[in-house]
Order: C-alpha cells, then structure tokens, then sequence
C-alpha cells in the first residue's frame, strides 16, 4: 500500500523532522531553566519569522509522515483499503495540519 | 535418547488437525514422517516433494510454526518433548493437507519483472562478464534461490498486505537488476515502486532469517529501495 512516491515523502519528511527534534529538544532543555511562563514562550516566539518557519515547517512535515505511518497501519492490520484508505489518510494529513497550524499561528503572528 | 513414537500433529484444513503415532527412527527427516503417515496411516494426506536433498523447493511446509525444508530438517532437531506439528506453507491458498496451491508465489515473481530482458540475439557475440566486479557480486549472491516460498511464507508484510510482491520475487528483481546481461532496469524499477512493490518491506528479516540456502534476502530489498530512490530523484518517478 505504499508506492514509491508515499514512500520517498515519508523519508524525506523524516530527514526533515532528525534536525528540527532535536532543535525542539533542545529550546525544551534550554526553556526550563528557572522556571518555565506562557509569558516566556511567547516572549520567544511572537512576531518571530525564524520560530514560525521552524514550527510551520515541523507541522507540515509532521502531518506528511503520520499520515503515510499511519495509513500503512491502517492498511495491514486493521484491513481498511481502497477509498476509505484514502480518506483516512487525507483525514489524518489535514487534522493534524490543522491542529498543528492553528497552534504555530497563535504563539507567532496571532 | 529417541522416544519410540512421535506425536504427530497435521493440520489439514482450518478446523481440522489429525494426531498420528509415527514410529521414531535415528535418521528420520520430517519428510520422511510425513511420508509414513501417508504410506502407513492414512493414505489420502495431501503433500508435495519431489527430490528429497534439497534443490527441488517443493517440500517446504510450516514446522512447529515455522516454515522450513521438509527433507532437509531433522525429526530430532524441531520435536517438542516428542511431538511436532505440521501444517502447509503460510501466505498461499491450501489445495488440500499439506499441499499450498503456489501460482500467486509465482504469478508475483513474474509482476516483480523476474524475466529476462534480453538485447541480444543468437547470432552476436557472447558478451564478457566482469566475475569480479561489484554488480556481478550482487547479482551472484542470490542465484541459488530455487523459488521454494519458505521467504514468502516467513515475511509477516506478505500476511498483512496480499498485494506484496514478496521477498522472492524482489530479491530476483534485484538480481536482475545487477545483471549486466539484463536490460529491463526501467521495467523492473518501475515494477518494484507501485503499491506492492519493495517500499512495503518493513525489514523485519523474517525472510533472511528462515532462508533454508542462506540468502539474505532483506538486504536485496534494501538495494531497491537505494535504486528506486535514486532514480527518484533522477528522473521524478
């Protein structure tokens, strides 16, 4: 269930995601010392092009490679193919683009 | 100390599975408990065998679970206490008892481009191989497949995804492939990336793992994917 073309982006997302981890991990370790505020955070991120490529980048990448995960999952233990596969994979893409969309907006530009 | 009978457990259907007393001998392969079954028990058990040293590849069946060449494993090597179980080949429709009916085994050596792609004609010259050079090396590592499904059978991919093409059939393609005989690289590229192809292999090893010639094929399904990708990003698809 998994062609070349899902199976190239799942990777190329996941070389994408090696960097950017471990830049999260490390703001994380990096954020707590002394203390962690929304007011920090936000500090940070707001207004910021450079946080908002870094996590617009990691969501996009993020909703890519869960999909196509999970898509094969759903696929060779839970027996769903054909359209309702499909949908299934669109479904989980753009929901968790969404969710994680809506979250990089609101602590840079909203 | 050999027990003087085995207990022998064939499964012969979903729902059915016969115990036999085999009578237990030294030298005894489970070929040859199967066979007295048949011959001295119950005349109508279904089974497949052919040459009985291990170059036929139509014997392999599931022992204790685990798929293997019949004639060539031991009775004493696989029994639990003194009892085994037998059962036919996972991953293909059984015909009857033991006897797996193998034309999808085949029918996806064939879709994965296990064919030969010739350029040239009767009345060129034979063209030199280089025996040496890396390609011929890859493309030598697994000549000695004799297409007896034990991989097929082993890969956990091929029974959760009926459309797999299977570790067999990609380690041929992967011969090929290295082949410099061969002309069919576009093809069999091509054949290896659509939705059964060798980007489903979850390199769980099975394959490699149960190999009765030692062949690796999970490492040839890796050089695929390296090819594939390769090509991917030369020629967008």
């Amino acid at each position: 269930m998994l062609g070349l073309r899902l199976y190239m982006l799942q990777r190329i997302t996941a070389l994408l995601m090696a960097p950017l981890v471990l830049g999260h991990l490390a703001v994380m370790i990096y954020a707590i010392q002394g203390g962690l505020s929304a007011a920090e955070i936000l500090g940070r991120t707001q207004g910021s092009i450079l946080w908002f490529l870094f996590y617009g980048v990691f969501v996009v990448a993020v909703a890519i490679h869960g999909a196509i995960g999970l898509r094969v999952i759903a696929f060779e233990w839970g027996g769903m193919k054909g359209a309702v596969l499909n949908l299934f994979t669109w479904a989980v893409g753009i929901g968790l683009l969404t969710l994680g969309a809506r979250a990089v907006w609101a602590v840079t530009f909203a | 100390m050999t027990p003087d009978f085995l207990t022998v457990t064939i499964e012969r259907g979903p729902d059915r599975q016969d115990r036999f007393e085999v009578p237990a001998y030294d030298n005894q392969t489970v070929l040859d408990v199967v066979s007295w079954v048949q011959q001295n028990a119950d005349p109508t058990l279904s089974y497949r065998f052919a040459c009985r040293v291990g170059m036929c590849g139509s014997c392999a069946m599931m022992v204790n679970g685990v798929p293997r060449w019949t004639c060539r494993t031991h009775i004493s090597k696989v029994l639990d206490g003194n009892a085994v179980t037998i059962g036919p080949l996972r991953n293909l429709p059984v015909i009857k008892d033991l006897a797996v009916d193998m034309d999808p085994f085949f029918d996806k050596w064939v879709a994965a481009e296990g064919v030969h792609h010739g350029a040239l004609t009767r009345d060129d010259p034979i063209a030199p191989i280089e025996a040496e050079s890396a390609a011929r090396v890859e493309a030598n590592a697994a000549i000695e497949c004799i297409n007896c499904s034990v991989c097929y059978a082993a890969c956990d991919t091929v029974a959760g995804n009926p459309d797999y093409l299977g570790p067999a059939a990609l380690q041929r393609a992967w011969t090929l492939l290295n082949d410099v005989k061969d002309e069919g690289r576009t093809a069999i590229l091509d054949a290896v990336s659509g939705t059964g192809g060798c980007h489903n292999c979850h390199s769980m090893g099975s394959c490699t793992a149960y190999c009765p010639n030692e062949l690796d094929p999970m490492s040839a399904i890796a050089g695929l994917k390296r090819e594939t990708a390769k090509s991917f990003f030369r020629r967008g698809r």
